[in-house]
């Protein structure tokens, strides 16, 4: 069964009905959440673990554990929200509708997490593209301050909470959250080692949760439904509804809040009007943003969407961002031109990244004409292991993951377009 | 930083359009922190530029400028204004013209795209200005719009749903002067899907 309208959180996703505070407020946001801040600190982190959300910025981690680490006293340091609104994995546009359509979801989400960790501002780090998605988020938050929502005593509640916005600069690093705290300071957005966690020393040295905008907009609706209700959808750990990005050969690309665990196959039928030319007509899935390893046809048959059962199959749910491609693509171009993306956003801090992501792509290029050894593709393939796990931060292995995905699945035609190559210039050398 | 290439202003300073800006942008970070606001200001540079001159860049001097405001040594106005991709560090053309070549928009046409800027636009490739000054065309990393691929961003819009002789439409209507709503090409709204919305168009019924 399908998940109907009324357990759909985002009301407005598609920008149906205006942004503004006096239709969202119609749609249900700000109903009692002064309420909600009068339950206390603890009760709302135990609704949010009861909830099962895990992030919606791709790494999956449960919320309320990430608040529960954040200083329940004082040591003289102020604590910060930072909201993580750089949304710029390949294949991935869901902040951005719920910040332009839906802007109060997020604001309010911001008060009650901020209150639930003891934050006296947040910051809401916006990529740099998203320039008109700023300037709605602004008016919304100045319409949010002007009705007494935030700011001193925030909705009634004794709570002081200031909200800021912060726009980036068109750098995809700066979605790692420690990338995001030093360009948020005025730096170069590259990733910090850990520990410290920004738990304990993150924005100006202070206690610090990164989360990113959808896991943040959902908060309201859950404390106002209930845990019970949010993990009613999906598996167990899997739990609650989620915006799906469906993309690339589908005959209708859209955004759309679904239930978690829905099987591919459903999502793209149901909502996208199926693949190009139908269902066999698939070749592969890039399920979860651009880092996740790409699923051939066989494993989309029936494979469900969400965290445990892509990872059993060696790929992952990531960011949902659902990249479809069907028999008519050149998949081995269309993996290097994500290496190419890698290479053009590694912020150069370490080497095996810095100097592995251009060697990939160069790689990968090579891969794309044939013009290569049959024996490349091992090395090619061993040195993004050597790649992987050896930087501080997970650009790269989110770099070289497409790559092993394509090597793990499309090998033969590696093989095949490697030994056309080798016929079309040997002929040419004996004419 | 080497010697440019092109030629620098011999100085800069904030109008007051950028100053009631920048006394907003202040505000927001804490008492000491004021290098948050270095991105911020460098915007504001920018943007005067495009303003005041027709083309929106950063020189050395507003960089200085910016140092000296937020009390930060140069170089890490510089470092950060040359991390940053969206900040053009010479002069470009009255329009930006920012292609996505990212794969999601490479699966939908993104090709057909920027072929359409090189021949509307009269650019010769990505980081080439037209001879009329008019467009300076950048292939870009996803924009983030992916369901609306391919995306073209011109300044601060996104143009959505684009094929061949959509861009050119567009292009040329900047070259008259116009400036067409952005968003999608084909008439959707928003993310829905292409040919009316799957979801909340009322209660689903199963």
């Amino acid at each position: 069964m399908a998940l109907s309208d009324k357990d759909r959180i985002f009301q407005n996703l598609y920008g149906f009905q205006p942004w503004n505070l006096s239709a969202a407020r119609k749609r249900g946001c700000w109903d009692g959440t002064g309420a909600i801040l009068a339950k206390g600190r603890d009760a709302i982190i135990e609704e949010m673990k009861n909830s099962g959300l895990r992030g919606r910025g791709g790494a999956g981690f449960p919320t309320g554990m990430k608040w529960s680490f954040m200083p329940k006293q004082s040591d003289g340091r102020p604590s910060y929200l930072v909201v993580n609104a750089d949304e710029s994995e390949p294949g991935t546009c869901k902040d951005r509708d719920i910040i332009r359509h839906d802007p109060q979801t997020l604001i309010e989400g911001c008060l009650i997490a901020g209150f639930a960790m003891g934050a006296i501002a947040g910051y809401i780090y916006i990529r740099g593209e998203y320039y008109n998605e700023s300037v709605v988020l602004e008016a919304a938050i100045q319409e949010a301050y002007d009705a007494g929502l935030l700011g001193k005593n925030a909705c009634g509640s004794g709570y002081d909470f200031d909200l800021y916005v912060h726009r980036g600069a068109g750098a995809y690093i700066c979605g790692e959250e420690t990338a995001l705290i030093e360009s948020l300071e005025g730096k170069k957005g590259m990733p910090r080692l850990k520990p410290p966690f920004p738990a304990a020393v993150g924005l100006y040295g202070c206690p610090t949760t990164v989360n990113n905008v959808e896991t943040i907009a959902v908060v309201p609706e859950i404390m106002r439904r209930g845990a019970e209700w949010f993990s009613s959808f999906g598996r167990p750990k899997n739990s609650g509804t989620k915006i799906f990005c469906i993309q690339g050969h589908v005959n209708n690309p859209c955004n759309v809040e679904a239930e978690m665990s829905i099987p591919m196959r459903e999502l793209i039928e149901r909502y996208a009007g199926g693949v190009r030319g139908g269902w066999d007509n698939l070749l592969c899935v890039i399920p979860g943003g651009s880092s996740t390893p790409l699923l051939p046809k066989h494993i989309c048959d029936d494979v469900l969407m969400d965290f445990d059962a892509l990872r059993e199959h060696r790929s992952g749910l990531g960011t949902a961002g659902v990249i479809v491609m069907d028999k008519s693509t050149d998949v081995i171009k269309a993996i290097a031109r994500l290496s190419a993306f890698y290479k053009h956003e590694s912020c150069g801090q370490c080497t095996p990244c810095r100097e592995g992501m251009g060697w990939v792509k160069r790689m990968m290029d090579r891969m794309v004409t044939g013009n290569a050894e049959i024996e490349e593709i091992d090395v090619l393939e061993n040195v993004t292991r050597r790649i992987e796990g050896h930087t501080i931060c997970a650009l790269a292995d989110g770099g070289v993951w497409p790559v092993q995905g394509l090597i793990r699945h499309y090998r033969p035609l590696m093989e095949e377009r490697i030994q056309a190559y080798k016929a079309r210039h040997q002929r040419l050398a004996a004419e | 930083m080497s010697a440019p290439a092109h030629e620098e202003p011999a100085s800069f300073a904030f109008d007051a359009e950028s100053e009631a800006k920048i006394a907003t942008i202040i505000r927001r970070y804490p008492e000491g922190k004021q290098a948050s606001a270095v991105i911020p200001l460098l915007y504001v540079a920018q943007k005067q530029m495009g303003r005041l001159t027709g083309s929106a860049w950063v020189p050395r001097v507003a960089m200085d400028v910016i140092a000296e405001r937020l009390s930060m040594p140069p170089i890490r106005v510089y470092e950060v204004a040359t991390f940053y991709f969206m900040f053009n560090m010479k002069p470009i053309g009255r329009f930006h013209l920012q292609v996505c070549g990212t794969t999601p928009c490479m699966l939908r046409g993104s090709d057909e795209v920027m072929r359409a800027c090189k021949d509307a636009g009269g650019v010769a490739g990505p980081g080439e200005t037209s001879e009329d000054g008019l467009f300076t065309m950048t292939e870009v990393e996803c924009l983030g719009a992916c369901v609306n691929a391919p995306i073209l961003q011109v300044d601060d819009d996104y143009y959505e749903d684009l094929d061949y002789e959509s861009t050119v439409k567009l292009i040329e209507a900047l070259k008259r002067g116009e400036r067409p709503a952005p968003g999608s090409a084909i008439g959707r709204r928003s993310s829905e899907a292409a040919g009316g919305a799957t979801a909340l168009k009322g209660a689903e019924q199963d």
